[in-house]
C-alpha cells in the first residue's frame, strides 16, 4: 500500500503522521523532540508506522480476537520497547559511573543504580500486568524519568548515595539513549509482545493478523517536513512547507469548515485564516515577544509548584477574576507574587492570567483578519480548560456565534497538514518522495 | 453629574474619580443630549488650542487613553510591541464606539505615533472631522507666529463648520476668558500643593485635573475652586515627606496606582508635567488687538518647556530642570516616562545630565497606563525619598 | 537561477558599485580634511536635505543617518548603541541616534575610517520624523556651533498646502539662507543653485527610469536591497552635483542593459533571472544583516520591484522634479513630499499603486523597532493594502542597526511561510479556475 508521511519538528514535542491512499490516516507517532533532529524524526516515523500496523491489525481481528486482546497487545509491545530503552539507559549509566565517580564511590553508586534498575523493570511489568494506577506519559524520557527520582530520592540517601549524583547520571544518559538510533519498529517487537501475551485462547487468530500486517506492503511515497525545526531536517527543500501552511490544512482536514485557526504552543502562537479548500489566506504569529504564549502559562505553573494541566480547572473554580494586563514572562514571577501578597486568590489571579493570555490571542486573531466561522483551536492551551473558555467568551463577544472545533488529536495538525500535501505532491508527480522505499516492519 | 457644587473634599474627589473611571465619557454625552446642536472634539494629547474650539461653541474632549481600566483586544491590534500604550487604547477606545459622540478628533504634532494615528483616523472614521495639528517649532515671530496663526484659524474655521456656528473675535476672546479662568484655578492649586503639598493630595488634584479633560470649562473652574476652598477647609496632615517633581509622564498617564505609590512611599510630589497642555501656555494671551494673534503668540513664546516642542536655546535643556526644580522647591527629581516614549527617553539623558551638574538627585523609571505592579516603583521611590532625608541628595 | 559560484559573487560588482564607493571614499576624504581646507561642514539629515542649497554655499553635507547604518552594516553599531546606553540612553528609542551618540563618544571614525569633522552647522531640516528634532538637540551637546531649524509641515490631510510650502521658503529664506551665509561668509547665489538643482532634475530623470525598470520581467533591479544602493548619492551629498549626475547616467545605462538582455539583478545568491516572486516592500531594511536579509528573498527566487524605503529622501517617481525656475519653492516641495511626510491613507495609496503597476505577487512589510515614523500605523497599512489589493501582506520585525533585534530563524520563518502561502494560493486559484473553466 502506499502511503504519505507528515513529519511536524515543533520545539518541543516531534508528530508523524501517515495517510493511506485513500487519504485516511494510517497511524501517527509522537515523541520528544532532541538536539538529533533527524533521530526525533525517525522516532515519531517509526511510531507511527507501529501504529499505522497495529491499526491494520486491529482492522483484520478486532472482530475475532476482541478488542481487550488487542490492547493486551499494544501493552505487551510498549513494555518490551521500554524494556529494550532500559537496556540503553543501563548501559550508559553504568560506563558514565566508571569513568565519572570517583573510586570509593563507585561500588555503593553501582548498587543503588542496579537496584533502581531492578524496580523499574519490575515496575514495567506490573503496568504491562495492568497493576499499575492513573496514565503515564507517553515518553520514555518522562515516565522513566519520574520513576528514576522517585526511586532515588527512596535508595540513595540512606547509603550516602546523593540524590543530585543520581539525578544528574540520568539526565546525562537520557540524552545519550535519545540520541542513538534503537531498534523500536513493529517486526522488532511484534513477536516477543505475542510471547508475553502467552497462549491465551483467541491468540491464534491475532497471531494470523500479525503476520499479515507484518507483511502488509507499505511505500513510504512521499514526505513532507514542516515545524519550526523544519530547516533542520534532511530533506530537499521541496519537501519542506511551512506550519502555517500545514496548520492550515490540517486543521482544513479535521474540520471541513474551519475558516479560522488559532493555535497557542509553548513558544508562538499563529492566527491563521483559510478558505474553503483549506488553503492559507493571511497569517500573523507573534512578534519577538513570547508574551501569552504557552510558555507563560509554564512559568506560572512552575512559579505555583503545580502541574501545568492543573492550572486551568484552578482557575475555572475562581468567583472573581483579576484584572492581569501583562502577560510579559519575565515579570510573569513578580506580578503573581505581588498579587497574592495582596491576598489575592490563586484562582482567581489564574482566571485573570488566562484571560490575559487569551486577549494577546485576540489581538493576533484581529490581525490576521478576525474570527470566521467555524474557528478551529489547536495547540497545547488548547486543552487548557479555563483557556478554552476565555476564549469562547471573547470570541462570542466580539465576533458573535461562532463554531469551536478543538479535536483531541490537535496536537497532530500540523503533521496531518505536512501529509496531505505529502501525497498531493506524490498525485502531482512531484518527486518529494526522498525515501520512495518499502517502509520495513 | 450633579449640577450643584459638591462640598466636601470627598464629594468632590469622588465626584472627579467618576469622571476618571468612567470610559463612557457620560459627561460629555449627557452635555451635549442636553441640546442636540452641541458638538464635541476629541483632543490627543499633549497641546491642542482649546480655546479655538471652545470659541466655536464645540466642547474639546481630552482624549487620554484608557488606563488600567480598558481591556485592550482592537487596539493591540494595531500596534506592534515596540510602540507605547497610548495608541492601543485610543484606538480602543474609538473601535468599541466609545467616541462616538465626537464630530471629531484633533491630533497635535506631539510625536510620531501621535502623528500617525491622525491617518489611522482618517481611515477608520471615515465621517469623522480629523485634523492634524502640526504645532509649530520655530519661535519666529515671521515665520512661526504667521504659520501658528494661519493653523488657528483654520482650525476655528473648521470647528465653527462643525457647530454651525459663525467666527467673531467676541467668542474668542469669551473663550479666551474661559481659558484664563481655567489656567488661573489649576496655577492656584499648583501653587497651593507647591507650597503645603500635605493639604492637596496629587491623586485628588491629578482626578480634578482630568475632570478639566471632559468638563466644560465653566463647570470645571467651578469644581476646581470649590477643591481648592475645601483644600483649604479641610487640612490633612502634615507629613515628613521628600519633595520631588515627576517628569516625562506629559503625554501617556500614569496610572493612578503610580502617582499613589509615589505619594506612599513618602514623596510629595510639588511639580509634575502630567497633562502638560492645560497649562502649556504660561501667561493669559494679550487683550487688545486679534485673538487670534493673541493665541499665538502666548504658545509661541510663553509656553511651558517641554519634550514635544524644539528648544532653540542650547543652554536651556540643562537648566530646564533646575529651573524646575527651583520653582517646586524640590528636592529631588523622578523620571517617569512611558515605555517606548522616545520624546520623554530621548529628552532624559539631556534633562538628567543637567540635573546632575546641579547637584540634583533623580532616579528614573518607565511605566505604562495599565501597568498593574508597584512593587519596583515603591521600591525605589522608597529608597528615593529615605536617602534624600538622610543625606540630603543621592 | 544563474549557475553562478561564490567566488564570482564576490567579484562581481556593478560598475555603478564601484563608482559609486569612490565618490564616498572622495566625499569623506574631503571631510576629513575640512578643518585645514576651510571647507565649512553642515550636518543635515537625508530625508528634507537641502544639499543644492548647501552646495551652493560651498559647504559640504554630512548625514548621520548614513554614518549610522554604515555602522550598522560594519558591525560597529552594537558596541556604538552599547555605548551610549551606558551614558543614559533608554534600550527603548531609535538606534539611529545611538549608534551616532555611541560613535561620536568613540572617537568619531567615520564609515571609511576617516576622522569626521565637526560641524559648522546643525542643519536641522524636519521632515518626516520628530526624533531628528531631539537627535541635533542631543548633539547641539556635544558640539559648539549655531543649529538651525526648518519646519516643514507634515501632510496631514495628503498634501502640502500653499501657505505650508509658503511657510517653507519663507524660513529658508528668513533663517536657512541667513544662517549659511553666516557660516560660510558668503553670499546666497541664486543662480548656483539653480545649476544644482538643474542637475538634481537630470539626476532624478535617470533614477526614475532605474525604478521603473522594475515593471519589467525579469525586473532587472532588486527595488529595495538593491534600491537602497541606487539612492544612496542622490539621498545624501550628491544631489546636484556633476558627479551624482553621472552616477545616475552609468546606473541607468547598466540597468537598460540588463533590461535587453533579459537579466535580473545581482544578489548574493548571483543573479537572480529566475524570478518567482515579485514584491513590493514597506519599511527601512535592517543593516546589521543587510546581505543575510537579503539572501533570504534571493534563494527564496523573490525580487523587490518597488519600495517606499527608496522614497525617504525623496519622492520622484510620481512626477516631482527639482524645478530650477523656482529654487525655494521646489525646495519646500521636495522636503514636504519625502516619504514619510506622507500621511497614511497617502502612504496606502503608494502601495496600492506600487503593488498594482508593478504587478506585484505580494507585499512585505519590514516593520523596525526603532523607527516610529515608519512603524506606528504599519499594522493598519498592512491591512488596508490587503483588503484594496486583495493580496495577502507579510509581516517581519527586525531593526535599523541593533543586532539585537534581528532574530533570523524568526524572520526567515515568516518569509518562507509568507512566500509558500503565495505560492499555494497562485496553485490553489489554477485549480479553480481550471474547475471552473471545466464546468463552462
Ligand atoms: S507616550 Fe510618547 S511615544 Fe507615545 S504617543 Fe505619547 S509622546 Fe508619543
Ligand atoms: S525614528 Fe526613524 S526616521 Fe526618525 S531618526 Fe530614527 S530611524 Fe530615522
Amino acid at each position: 500500500m502506499n502511503c504519505f508521511v507528515g513529519i511536524d519538528l515543533g520545539s518541543t514535542i516531534t508528530k508523524a503522521v501517515i495517510l493511506d491512499e485513500a487519504g485516511e490516516v494510517l497511524g501517527r507517532g509522537i515523541t520528544n523532540s532532541r538536539s538529533n533532529y533527524d533521530l526525533a524524526a525517525e522516532v515519531a516515523r517509526t511510531e507511527a508506522f507501529v501504529t499505522a500496523r497495529f491499526g491494520l491489525l486491529r482492522k483484520e481481528v478486532e472482530k475475532a480476537a476482541g478488542g481487550a486482546m488487542l490492547d493486551r497487545l499494544l501493552r505487551a509491545f510498549r513494555t518490551e520497547q521500554t524494556l529494550v530503552q532500559l537496556d540503553r539507559l543501563q548501559h550508559h549509566i553504568d560506563a558514565e559511573v566508571v569513568s565519572t565517580v570517583a573510586g570509593p564511590l563507585q561500588q555503593p553508586v553501582t548498587e543503588v543504580i542496579d537496584e533502581i534498575f531492578r524496580r523499574l523493570r519490575q515496575e514495567e511489568e506490573d503496568w504491562f500486568a495492568g497493576r499499575t494506577e492513573g496514565t503515564r506519559s507517553d515518553f520514555f524520557r518522562d515516565h522513566v524519568g519520574s520513576g528514576w527520582a522517585r526511586l532515588s530520592e527512596e535508595l540513595g540517601p540512606p547509603v550516602d548515595v546523593s540524590f543530585d549524583l543520581l539525578l544528574s547520571l540520568y539526565d546525562k544518559c537520557i540524552i545519550k539513549v535519545e540520541n542513538e538510533p534503537l531498534e523500536l519498529g513493529f517486526q522488532d517487537h511484534i513477536d516477543a509482545a505475542l510471547a508475553r501475551i502467552g497462549d491465551v485462547e483467541g491468540v491464534d487468530a491475532v497471531r494470523l493478523g500479525v503476520e499479515r500486517a507484518r507483511d502488509a506492503e507499505l511505500v513510504e511515497v512521499a514526505t513532507i517536513g514542516t515545524g519550526y525545526g523544519r530547516a533542520r531536517l534532511p530533506f530537499a527543500k521541496e519537501q519542506i512547507r511551512s506550519e502555517i501552511l500545514c496548520h492550515g490544512l490540517g486543521a482544513h482536514r479535521m474540520f471541513p469548515n474551519t475558516r479560522t485557526v488559532l493555535d497557542i504552543g509553548g513558544q508562538d502562537t499563529k492566527a491563521i485564516q483559510v478558505d474553503g479548500r483549506g488553503i492559507v489566506t493571511s497569517f500573523q504569529m507573534n512578534d519577538r515577544c513570547a508574551a501569552g504564549c504557552g510558555r507563560y502559562l509554564g512559568y506560572i505553573a512552575d512559579e505555583m509548584n503545580i502541574g501545568l494541566h492543573e492550572l486551568g480547572p484552578l482557575a475555572q473554580r475562581s468567583s472573581r477574576r483579576v484584572k492581569i494586563n501583562s502577560t510579559c514572562t519575565v515579570f510573569a514571577g513578580a506580578e503573581l507574587r505581588e498579587r497574592l501578597s495582596l491576598g489575592e486568590q490563586r484562582e482567581d489571579i489564574l482566571a485573570g492570567l488566562h484571560r490575559a493570555v487569551i486577549l494577546r490571542a485576540m489581538s493576533l486573531l484581529a490581525r490576521s483578519g478576525g474570527v470566521d466561522d467555524e474557528f478551529t483551536f489547536t495547540g497545547g492551551v488548547a486543552r487548557n480548560p479555563a483557556a478554552v473558555a476565555a476564549l469562547e467568551e471573547l470570541v462570542a463577544e466580539n465576533y458573535g456565534d461562532r463554531t469551536l472545533n478543538i479535536s483531541p488529536s490537535s496536537i497532530y495538525t500540523g503533521a496531518l497538514g505536512a501529509a496531505i500535501f505529502a501525497m498531493r505532491a506524490a498525485e502531482e508527480g512531484r518527486g518529494v518522495a526522498g525515501t520512495g522505499t518499502r517502509q520495513e516492519a | 453629574m450633579t449640577t450643584e457644587r459638591p462640598r466636601t473634599r470627598a464629594d468632590i474627589v469622588d465626584t472627579a474619580r467618576r469622571l476618571y473611571e468612567d470610559l463612557e465619557f457620560t459627561a460629555v454625552r449627557e452635555w451635549l443630549a442636553a441640546d442636540p446642536d452641541r458638538k464635541a472634539v476629541g483632543c490627543l494629547p499633549v497641546y491642542v488650542p482649546r480655546e479655538v474650539v471652545w470659541a466655536a461653541g464645540v466642547l474639546p474632549v481630552g482624549i487620554h487613553g484608557g488606563g488600567d481600566r480598558l481591556e485592550i483586544i482592537r487596539g493591540d491590534a494595531y500596534y506592534q510591541s515596540y510602540i507605547c500604550h497610548l495608541p492601543r487604547s485610543v484606538v480602543e477606545l474609538g473601535l468599541s464606539g466609545r467616541l462616538d459622540m465626537l464630530s471629531g478628533m484633533l491630533f497635535p504634532s506631539t510625536c510620531d505615533v501621535i502623528r500617525n494615528l491622525s491617518g489611522m483616523w482618517q481611515i477608520l472614521r471615515p465621517e469623522v472631522y480629523v485634523r492634524y495639528v502640526d504645532v509649530p517649532q520655530v519661535e519666529h515671530p515671521a515665520t512661526g507666529l504667521e504659520f501658528w496663526k494661519g493653523e488657528l484659524s483654520t482650525i476655528y474655521r473648521d470647528m465653527c463648520a462643525i457647530a454651525g456656528t459663525e467666527p467673531s473675535d467676541e467668542a474668542l476672546w469669551a473663550a479666551i476668558d474661559d481659558y484664563d479662568r481655567v489656567r488661573d484655578v489649576i496655577g492656584r492649586l499648583y501653587a497651593l500643593r507647591r507650597d503645603e503639598p500635605w493639604k492637596v493630595p496629587t491623586e485628588e488634584l491629578y482626578l480634578v485635573m482630568r475632570a478639566g479633560e471632559v468638563l466644560p470649562p465653566p463647570d470645571f473652574v467651578d469644581l476646581a475652586t470649590a477643591y481648592l476652598e475645601a483644600c483649604h477647609a479641610e487640612p490633612l496632615r502634615r507629613r515628613d515627606n521628600t519633595r520631588v517633581i515627576v517628569v516625562g509622564s506629559f503625554c501617556e498617564q500614569p496610572p493612578l496606582g503610580l502617582i499613589k505609590t509615589i505619594e506612599r512611599a513618602g514623596c510629595y510630589i510639588v511639580g509634575d508635567d502630567f497633562l502638560l497642555g492645560n497649562r502649556m501656555i504660561t501667561r493669559p494671551p494679550e487683550r487688545g488687538g486679534d485673538p487670534v494673534e493673541a493665541l499665538a503668540h502666548a504658545l509661541l513664546f510663553h509656553h511651558q518647556p517641554s519634550s514635544v516642542m524644539y528648544e532653540p536655546d542650547p543652554d536651556a535643556k540643562e537648566v530646564t530642570i533646575k529651573k524646575m526644580v527651583d520653582a517646586a522647591r524640590a528636592d529631588g527629581v523622578i523620571f517617569a516616562a512611558a515605555s517606548f516614549c522616545d520624546p520623554a527617553l530621548l529628552d532624559r539623558p539631556m534633562l538628567r545630565a543637567g540635573a546632575e551638574a546641579h547637584g540634583i538627585p533623580c532616579i528614573a523609571f518607565k511605566f505604562s497606563e495599565n501597568t498593574g505592579q508597584f512593587q519596583q516603583f515603591r521600591e525605589q521611590a522608597g529608597t528615593f525619598s529615605d536617602s534624600i532625608k538622610l543625606w540630603g541628595g543621592a | 537561477m544563474a549557475p553562478t559560484t561564490k567566488e564570482e559573487v564576490k567579484v562581481q560588482k556593478d560598475r555603478s558599485m564601484i563608482l559609486q564607493k569612490e565618490m564616498i571614499a572622495g566625499h569623506f576624504e574631503r571631510l576629513e580634511k575640512a578643518p585645514e581646507t576651510g571647507e565649512k561642514v553642515v550636518y543635515t539629515f537625508v530625508p528634507g536635505n537641502l544639499t543644492e542649497l548647501i552646495r551652493s554655499f560651498g559647504a559640504l553635507p554630512l548625514l548621520p543617518e548614513i554614518n549610522a547604518l554604515q555602522s550598522g552594516m560594519r558591525g560597529k553599531s552594537k558596541g556604538y548603541i552599547a555605548e551610549a546606553e551606558r551614558n543614559g540612553h533608554s534600550e527603548d528609542v531609535c538606534t539611529y541616534v545611538k549608534c551616532d551618540i555611541g560613535m561620536l563618544r568613540s572617537g568619531n571614525i567615520g564609515p571609511t575610517g576617516t576622522r569626521l569633522p565637526k560641524p559648522d552647522l546643525l542643519l536641522l531640516s524636519y521632515t518626516g520624523c520628530y526624533t531628528f528634532m531631539k537627535w541635533f538637540e542631543l548633539l547641539r551637546e556635544e558640539y559648539d556651533c549655531p543649529t538651525v531649524f526648518l519646519h516643514v509641515p507634515y501632510q496631514g490631510d495628503g498634501t502640502l498646502l500653499p501657505e505650508h510650502r509658503a511657510y517653507v521658503v519663507k524660513q529658508l529664506r528668513e533663517t536657512i539662507i541667513p544662517a549659511l551665509e553666516q557660516v560660510t561668509g558668503r553670499p546666497y547665489d541664486e543662480d548656483l543653485l539653480r545649476e544644482n538643482l538643474a542637475r538634481s532634475a537630470q539626476a532624478e530623470d535617470d533614477l526614475v527610469a532605474v525604478l521603473h525598470s522594475a515593471k519589467n520581467r525579469p525586473s532587472p533591479i532588486d527595488s529595495y536591497f538593491g534600491g537602497v544602493y541606487y539612492v544612496g548619492p542622490i539621498f545624501s551629498a550628491f544631489r546636484g552635483t556633476p558627479e551624482g549626475v553621472d552616477y545616475y547616467r552609468a546606473l541607468r545605462q547598466e540597468v537598460e542593459a540588463r533590461v535587453a538582455a533579459k537579466q535580473g539583478p545581482l544578489t548574493p545568491v548571483g543573479r537572480l533571472d529566475d524570478q518567482k516572486y515579485r514584491l513590493v516592500v514597506e519599511g527601512p531594511p535592517n543593516w546589521t544583516s543587510f546581505r543575510e536579509f537579503w539572501k533570504m528573498f534571493a534563494e527564496e527566487g523573490a525580487v523587490v520591484v518597488a519600495s517606499t524605503y527608496t522614497k525617504v529622501g525623496g519622492t520622484y517617481d510620481f512626477g516631482f522634479r527639482h524645478d530650477p525656475s523656482d529654487p525655494l519653492g521646489t525646495l519646500a516641495d521636495y522636503c514636504g513630499g519625502c516619504y514619510t511626510n506622507h500621511n497614511l491613507p497617502g502612504r496606502i495609496e503608494m502601495l496600492e499603486r506600487y503593488v498594482k503597476e508593478y504587478e506585484a505577487d505580494g507585499f512585505i512589510i519590514n516593520s523596525v523597532k526603532s523607527c516610529n515614523s515608519f512603524s506606528a500605523g504599519q499594522l493598519m497599512i498592512l491591512r488596508e493594502v490587503e483588503r484594496r489589493t486583495g493580496i495577502p501582506g507579510g509581516f517581519v520585525e527586525s531593526d535599523l542597526v541593533d543586532p539585537r533585534y534581528f532574530s533570523a530563524a524568526n524572520i526567515k520563518n515568516r518569509l518562507e511561510s509568507y512566500l509558500q502561502m503565495i505560492e499555494a494560493r497562485r496553485a490553489g486559484g489554477a485549480t479553480s479556475s481550471e474547475a471552473l473553466g471545466r464546468l463552462a
